[in-house]
């Protein structure tokens, strides 16, 4: 089956059953691999169904006026245009829920800027178009480029699952281990984000930058270049391969053995 | 918009609009400006629109179809530079020049001559921002924020050519708005205090203010950029002590008044139709009042909430969020008064209103999801994704634009005299409403899902949504062109206009004839 | 807010059209001058229009204060003309002030920031890693890559020349002032002389300007390509400088007008309008001479 074919059957499913097709077509955050990834995505849907609710009590508010009071109706127009009390009411209660938003919001910032204690650290380099990782405790440095095939690109040939997502090394790191990132550019700025993690930082020349992450789940996450860097801006994907501690040691060991 | 100027020709005046071209290329008169500023910025619209059409097109599927990375880099660059520059700042500019002095009782604008000027500069900018698409190594490609380095060291050829187009509509858009200013404090007719000017008026002085207080600004940081890639500067490069992170901070401070300057006159024109159509004061005038001055000031104070992933200390980090918080509060005072005028009203829906609801609703939308962007740890998965490009349409297509369309429809039959067609203007209001949710409400989710924006192509993940959203976008483009038909038709052979087409309406501009005489209020009212 | 009933509203006019003929030419010009020097291109069709729409800004610009003078001696100006031309000229002005403050703005984000940053202090000193052995100091007299940027060998020192400047601008100041003093109780010729003062001034301290760049390119090393010192120093002083130029051109307009016999003990708004602008000018020279020279 066609791609074309398989979008269309998923178009058509969506219609017929949101519910289960929207899991696959990805409409929220992920709640990621890391615990401030987590607390993010809790933020994130706090705020989100705060939100929502003004939203909805707007919406009502809107259509009660213009269902109510038409003029084809009859409605005659009242004159009241102004209330102190109201006013001040809406201009209060607002005050409040930003307040209760913004309590969680700061203790996480805090939390985020916090990369201390770190266990090991990766220097992550933008270029124009790949990404250079260093690990900073070991004698570990690479490349890691776009290895998406041209032809599928052009549409010469099927789009596979990682089409945009594929790279020849991914980053290898190990898991329940606080790794700070140090974040810099050779070039132009690039962002480095791996949403799993909870965050994107960007890459500035000459400056660095620094995040962390503490990842739970072995697995493989995908990320993408978030910062305009040109052409090849779509094209400079991150892929890393998070995996148990002993495992990590011996692809460091593996790593290390071969180049030096 | 000829057919206006020949219905203001045979007008009784004793000095009427000259004969030709040259009425147009010498003119000093508010209105013929107005009507070439709303002129020229529709066919701006169009052509940033076909930019966007572009971008849609090749986002239809994943892999590259139509264009190439580096062409629809300069897709997405001149698009936003046109839509903001050349096409809705200088819509706001023309409606002010039409109705501020009707508004207020004034014969014309405070400095009529420099008005004329303002005009042909933005011409004249608009000009050598377009000829960069016809140059080697192609128009800016580095999105209309224009990031140093990318811009600086590794920008094409043309942005010199865009450094200069930047200051010319610059220093048009810093005489516009001297000319509004000058013209609402100097030239108010006998007994029209400031807190009984239309809330359009009030707008637009604080928009001006904004004006003349940020575009220079922007001047600054473009000129570094200029001295970086000519004169050997080190402003935005580390190696000589520099930093980029520096232009964004220039230029955001431009940036976020800016972003107030597209939407503020466009509150005012909210302000003056729900009343109308609700034949209801508006209600909560003073607070208003208060309300846009306090998002003015709030502008200048929020700049960093566009760079919370560029590694800015905590202090400045949470500084920045709450004060982009508290930024709701007079935002949300603004939407319960607009519901609160409807609220017991008598409500029409004429097009204008219809426009003017929706509005309301959506600009809610744009609104809360702001606060969402707001909120600093959030925005770390937020920022840069298709998430802030939904948020930030959300806010200019059905804030900015839709409130020109409602002004449009309002005003039509006292600039041309005429009535334009109901039945197709609520067609219009429909496409377009329509077309704008379905073009852009699941960019939320694509954003959400992990899009970058300012991406040629993308993951397979993606490529439902987009295909929803281009659908969209092509619906909300072509219901465009309808606009330009129902104008067309209705200056052309509309049913005549009274003086004040609409039961509701209040203010000076409804006590002159349609169409507006060339010259009004050469004796001042008074204003009881 | 008034009667406006002899408010005069110029029936039309070619200056702004021709202005904006002129600005297309002279900045299309000179973008192409600069692209074309960058990629060594020819550049004589760039400075051909260049100095064509020079002039033609240049007749523009007289053209339209002539039509102005003349409708002002013509008394086509009531008080209400008066007070748009003070708030056109006063927001002009203040349109000035946010583009200095944007400057000002970026001297200290550079000096308490960025260089520090850069080497190795604060928040973000990690940044230093990059530049190893670079030492954040201000004026920075050595840049985080030398190689790159060469830094100045010294910086102006701000008792000399800097100082003499501060004290000829602030006499000009004064001046001006006592010109206008004798303006408002009508005496001609203090008037005159006291203006022709300022303006020889305003000259004085433009030659020592020149003097002071010739002294920091050939002596100290110190120039535009000398790292952030020499970029954000040139910028700030030469575009105050380029303001100096235009006030005292402006000034110098207001005294041939003087000479002329224009302007009233109690209507001389052109004199005025220069008079507050070299007033502002003044003003950033002094923060100029604390913030870039002496701090």
């Amino acid at each position: 089956m066609s791609v074309q074919a398989l979008r269309a059957g998923a178009l058509a499913t969506a219609v017929t059953a949101p519910s289960s097709a929207f899991a696959e077509w990805g409409v929220n955050l992920p709640k990621g691999a890391t615990s401030i990834s987590n607390t993010i995505y809790g933020i994130h849907m706090w705020v989100f169904w705060i939100c929502v609710a003004i939203g909805v009590g707007v919406f009502l508010a809107i259509l009660w006026s213009v269902l109510a009071y038409r003029h084809s109706k009859g409605a005659k127009p009242a004159h009241f245009h102004e209330n102190t009390t109201v006013e001040i009411i809406w201009t209060v209660i607002p005050f409040l829920i930003l307040i209760m938003m913004a309590i969680p919001a700061t203790g996480t910032l805090v939390d985020m800027y916090d990369s201390s204690g770190a266990e090991m650290e990766i220097k992550v380099t933008g270029y124009q178009w790949r990404w250079q990782y260093e690990y900073m405790d070991e004698d570990i440095s690479f490349f890691s480029s776009p290895d998406t095939p041209r032809d599928a690109e052009k549409n010469l040939i099927e789009k596979t699952e990682d089409y945009k997502y594929s790279v020849d090394n991914p980053l290898v790191l190990p898991v329940d281990t606080k790794i700070r990132f140090l974040i810099t550019s050779n070039d132009v700025i690039h962002s480095w984000w791996v949403p799993e993690f909870g965050w994107k930082q960007d890459a500035i020349p000459g400056f660095i930058n620094k995040n962390w992450a503490k990842i739970e789940e072995p697995g493989t996450y995908h990320g993408l270049c978030a910062e305009l860097c040109g052409q090849g801006h779509s094209d400079m994907p991150i892929e890393v391969k998070a995996v148990p501690k002993d495992e990590y040691r011996e692809w460091v060991a593996e790593q290390t053995g071969e180049n030096g | 918009m000829s057919a206006v100027a020949d219905a203001h020709a045979a007008d009784h005046h004793d000095h009427g609009p000259a004969k030709g071209i040259g009425r147009w290329l010498f003119t000093t008169n508010h209105k013929d400006i107005g009507t070439m500023y709303l002129v020229f910025s529709f066919a701006m619209f169009l052509a940033g629109g076909a930019m966007a059409m572009v971008i849609r097109a090749e986002l239809f599927e994943p892999g590259l179809q139509m264009v190439q990375p580096a062409f629809f880099n300069q897709m997405t660059t001149m698009h936003g530079l046109i839509m903001i520059f050349g096409g809705v700042m200088p819509a706001f500019v023309g409606l002010a020049n039409w109705m501020i002095p009707l508004m207020v009782g004034a014969p014309d604008m405070a400095l009529p001559r420099m008005n004329n000027w303002s005009f042909w500069l933005l011409v004249t900018g608009s000009l050598i921002l377009m000829s960069t698409l016809f140059m080697d190594g192609g128009a800016p490609n580095f999105g209309w924020t224009a990031y140093a380095p990318l811009s600086t060291t590794y920008g094409p050829d043309s942005t010199t050519y865009f450094i200069f187009s930047i200051h010319i509509l610059g220093i048009s858009s810093i005489m516009g708005a001297i000319n509004v200013i000058a013209t609402i404090i100097n030239m108010r007719a006998p007994g029209m205090t400031l807190m009984k000017m239309p809330m359009f008026v009030w707008t637009w002085l604080i928009t001006a203010f904004l004006l003349i207080a940020v575009l220079p600004v922007l001047a600054g940081a473009v000129t570094m950029m200029l001295m970086d890639i000519h004169f050997g500067t080190a402003f935005f490069d580390a190696a000589g002590g520099g930093d980029p992170v520096l232009y964004q901070h220039i230029f955001w401070f431009f940036g976020h008044p800016e972003v107030y300057i597209l939407i503020l006159p466009a509150f005012g024109i909210i302000s003056q139709i729900i009343p109308t159509f609700s034949r209801k004061p508006l209600f909560g005038y003073t607070s208003m009042v208060y309300a846009t001055a306090a998002i003015a000031i709030l502008s200048f104070l929020v700049w960093s909430h566009h760079m919370f992933t560029v590694g800015l200390p905590l202090p400045g980090e949470l500084f920045f969020m709450y004060a982009t918080m508290i930024i709701a509060v007079p935002t949300g005072v603004k939407i319960f008064n607009w519901i609160s005028t409807m609220f017991r009203g008598s409500i029409s829906f004429e097009t204008p209103m219809l426009f003017a609801i929706g509005f309301v609703v959506l600009f809610t939308v744009g609104g809360l999801s702001g606060v969402m962007l707001a909120i600093a740890p959030a925005d770390f998965q937020y920022h840069d994704t298709y998430f802030v490009v939904a948020h930030f349409h959300y806010v200019l297509i059905p804030g900015a634009i839709y409130a020109i369309f409602a002004s449009v429809y309002y005003w039509l039959p006292k600039w041309s005299g005429r009535m334009y067609s109901e039945a197709l203007g609520k067609a219009h209001f429909w496409l377009s409403f329509i077309g704008l949710n379905i073009a852009f409400f699941p960019m939320h989710f694509l954003g959400l899902a992990g899009m970058p924006r300012r991406y040629a192509d993308y993951p397979t993940q993606f490529a439902n949504f987009n295909q929803v959203s281009t659908i969209g976008a092509f619906l909300f483009g072509a219901s465009q062109l309808l606009l330009v038909f129902i104008v067309y038709r209705a200056v052309k052979n509309g049913r005549k206009a009274e003086a004040k087409p609409w039961e509701g309406a209040e203010g000076l501009e409804w006590t002159v004839p349609s169409p507006a005489p060339y010259h009004t209020f050469e004796q001042p009212p008074r204003v009881n | 807010m008034s009667s406006n009933q002899s408010y005069y509203v110029p029936e039309s006019s070619i200056w702004p059209i021709v202005g904006s003929i002129g600005m297309l030419l002279t900045f299309f010009g000179l973008s192409t001058l600069l692209v074309n020097q960058s990629n060594g291109d020819p550049t004589t069709t760039a400075w051909v229009l260049f100095t064509v729409g020079t002039l033609v800004l240049i007749y523009m610009i007289t053209g339209w204060l002539r039509d102005v003078i003349r409708e002002s001696r013509a008394g086509l100006y009531d008080a209400q003309m008066d007070r748009s031309f003070r708030q056109g000229m006063s927001w002009f002005i203040f349109s000035e002030v946010a583009f200095f403050a944007a400057l000002f703005g970026s001297l200290f984000y550079i000096r308490f920031f960025a260089v520090p940053w850069l080497g190795g202090e604060g928040a973000k000193g990690s940044a230093n890693m990059l530049w190893e052995g670079f030492q954040a100091q201000w004026p920075l007299l050595s840049n985080p890559d030398s190689s790159q940027f060469a830094g100045p060998d010294a910086v102006i020192a701000p008792w000399g020349l800097p100082l003499l400047n501060t004290l000829i601008l602030v006499a000009s100041s004064i001046t001006l002032t006592l010109s206008h003093k004798a303006l408002k109780y009508d005496k001609r010729k203090p008037t005159i002389y006291w203006l022709a003062a300022t303006v020889a001034l305003g000259a004085v301290f433009l030659f020592f300007q020149i003097e002071e760049y010739i002294e920091a390119y050939s002596h100290l090393n110190l120039t535009l390509d000398s790292g952030i010192y020499g970029s954000i120093f040139f910028l700030m002083t030469g575009f105050h400088g380029l303001h100096v130029l235009l006030g005292g051109i402006i000034l110098f307009v207001v005294l041939m007008r003087l000479i002329k016999g224009h302007f009233s003990a109690h209507d001389h708004f052109g004199y005025e309008a220069g008079a507050w602008y070299w007033h502002f000018v003044d003003v950033v020279w002094i923060m100029l001479f604390i913030f870039v020279y002496v701090i």
